[in-house]
């Protein structure tokens, strides 16, 4: 494809040069809650966001993820600590920071009653951008996005997937230079989740910086180049998606069902097999490097599970080490 | 399709200029601007009702209720030419409070265009003043036809009845912040038919629009005295049938201003509390 949707113009820096966009130390959000105590939704992090780099907040629901995009994305108040994007101050020049930011919230916020063209238009003109330009850039941001025969349709028929993509069409429309997307897939089937997540690779593959909260581990591992897991208000870990797999976990996972009340004393006898066990409601976890020899021994010892299942270990296991708990639940 | 042609630097010079953020009038400007392409599409019916409403108002008062009523009017002056200015104001007042009703209430709740915009330079103040700029434009065309409409029906006695154009749109102007401001807390609509009920009605009707407010009781002075609506509909009939004095129109339109003012200080809190999530 030859036309480029990120960097449309060329104001950004080589990808060689590793210059930080945005820096956080010790941020912190707290909300007064109607009656009774504050809620600390973010309690002190810390992290950095290269240019180039796609950098994503892996965490279960109510980790932060959300508020922690709002306080970057300059539309929340920081609540302590520091933050600050391209060396700018949220708090006192957020239009400025805004003026360069693109953003794909969690819900989406289009014109549902307009034309898909006329959301580009009307969008584009909050950032002072000339009708001309906007014409030309929506033309060739929603042929990105796939949605070029519907730009005289309204949004409202559009299906999830489609509203999303061209919520993404419109959050480029200024050429940002991070592009920001709270939970992109959410709520989208399979199949549209798919096609995002290629346009989302397209744009990684361009130089776009993206950032991105997610609870799907399979998004996490296939877009981002590093990531923080956070849970309740803080960051458990840093890394890239091997690295944290690396470290965190065995190479390959034995997953084990039994039958019911079967389970704990299988678990017992499972004992001293790979390096760790996790025992969850419905099944035991076996982390070991060989899958098959762990479950060669298991047999061994007598245990004839209903299911047994050898895989890659995941982020999903690297949240469960760190947490004691699953993503998705 | 036809595709546009604008070079590589022209389209990065455009963004490089978009990064430079106005000051908060271009940024208004803009936001009324979002709110012109959404109506656009509604303008003929919006103009219709606005024409055939003064028209059929003037017409049912005037030549209807109006040669009934000769009683306890100022000396010489027609029911219809004592009810048009106060109606002037209390359509104005209508339709402010309305503009600053479902428009903002929608924009928060169902349509979610408040929260696309935050996501660009817009601040919550300039997206207030953007939606006020559209709901007063709105207002004063509303209004300049109810006053042609009133100009054709004689009602009109002074050259300074010209004045009771911008009178009303102030009375409007009064109206439509606090509404603003009111409607960016809510989350649903039930609230707003509250208010259309129990405050724009009674304020219509009690506010000296429809007869002198000396006929109401002495107790209730005070409260005609401190509504807004009293000292427009007052100063628009004192500008139409020529009575008005330099001292009146002070404290009428003093009055006015420190509404206004206050108004604006509110729908300004409002908005940021809410838009710029500190929940």
């Amino acid at each position: 494809m030859s036309h480029v949707p990120g960097n449309l113009g060329g104001v950004s820096s080589p990808p060689s040069v590793p210059d930080v966009l945005i820096r956080a130390h010790g941020l912190v959000k707290t909300f007064p809650k109607k009656h009774g105590e504050a809620f600390t939704a973010v309690a002190g992090i810390d992290f950095e966001v290269r240019r180039g780099e796609v950098f994503g907040f892996l965490g279960p629901n109510g980790a932060g993820k959300s508020t922690t995009m709002r306080m970057i994305g300059c539309v929340s108040p920081v609540g302590g600590g520091h933050l600050s994007l391209f060396g700018l101050d949220p708090n006192t020049r957020g239009p400025q920071i805004r003026a360069r930011l693109g953003v794909v919230p969690q819900e989406d916020t289009l014109d549902v009653e307009m034309r898909v063209r006329d959301n580009m238009h009307v969008y584009g003109r909050y950032f002072g951008l000339p009708r001309a330009v906007i014409r030309e850039r929506a033309a060739r941001l929603l042929d990105f996005v796939q949605l070029t025969d519907r730009a005289e349709d309204k949004v409202e028929p559009l299906s999830g997937g489609m509203k999303r993509r061209l919520t993404i069409a419109r959050a480029l429309i200024n050429d940002p230079e991070i592009l920001i997307l709270d939970e992109p897939t959410t709520g989208l089937d399979p199949q549209a989740r798919h096609v995002v997540w290629d346009r989302l690779y397209r744009l990684k593959q361009q130089g776009t910086t993206l950032i991105l909260t997610t609870h799907y581990m399979d998004e996490a591992e296939q877009l981002c180049d590093r990531l923080v897991v956070m849970d309740k208000g803080r960051i458990a870990a840093e890394g890239a998606p091997r690295e944290l797999i690396e470290r965190y976990a065995t190479r390959e996972v034995l997953e084990l069902r039994f039958p019911l009340g079967e389970q704990e004393q299988a678990a017992e006898k499972l004992a001293g097999i790979g390096e760790r066990l996790e025992p969850l409601p419905d099944r035991v976890l076996v982390y070991a490097d060989d899958g098959e020899a762990a479950l060669t021994e298991a047999h061994r010892r007598g245990l004839e599970p209903v299911t047994a299942l050898v895989r890659r270990s995941t982020l999903e296991d690297v949240f469960l080490h760190l947490t004691g708990r699953t993503l998705v639940d | 399709m036809s595709t546009e042609t604008i070079s590589a630097a022209a389209s990065a010079e455009a963004t490089e200029r978009s990064r430079r953020v106005p000051g908060g009038l271009v940024l208004s400007w803009r936001q009324f601007l979002y709110w012109y392409t959404f109506f656009y599409r509604t303008w003929r019916g919006t103009v219709v009702s606005a024409i055939l409403g003064p028209v059929m108002y003037l017409t049912a008062m005037g030549v209807g209720i109006g040669t009934l009523i000769t009683h306890g009017l100022p000396a010489g002056v027609t029911y219809l030419s004592f009810i048009a200015p106060g109606v002037l104001a209390a359509m104005a007042m209508q339709n402010g409070i309305f503009e600053g009703s479902f428009t903002v209430l929608g924009s928060v709740k169902w349509a979610g265009n408040y929260w696309a915009a935050v996501n660009t330079p817009q601040r919550p103040q300039d997206i207030m003043f953007g939606t006020a700029m559209q709901g007063l434009a709105r207002t004063a065309a509303m209004s300049t036809v109810f006053f042609c409409a009133m100009v054709g029906f004689g009602t009109t006695h002074s050259l300074w009845s010209v004045l009771a154009l911008p009178v009303a749109l102030l009375t409007g102007a009064v109206f439509l912040f606090p509404m603003m401001a009111f409607s960016i807390t809510l989350d649903s609509d039930q609230p707003l038919i509250v208010v259309f009920r129990f405050v724009m009605t009674p304020l219509f009707l009690f506010s000296g629009t429809f007869f002198p407010w000396q006929q109401l009781p002495e107790w209730m002075h005070p409260i005609a005295f401190i509504t807004p609506l009293w000292h427009g509909v007052e100063l628009c009939r004192e500008l139409t049938l020529g009575t008005v004095t330099a001292t009146s129109a002070a404290i009428h339109i003093g009055y006015l201003l420190v509404a206004l003012a206050a108004g604006v200080a509110l729908a300004r809190r409002n908005f940021d509390r809410r838009l710029y999530l500190h929940r």
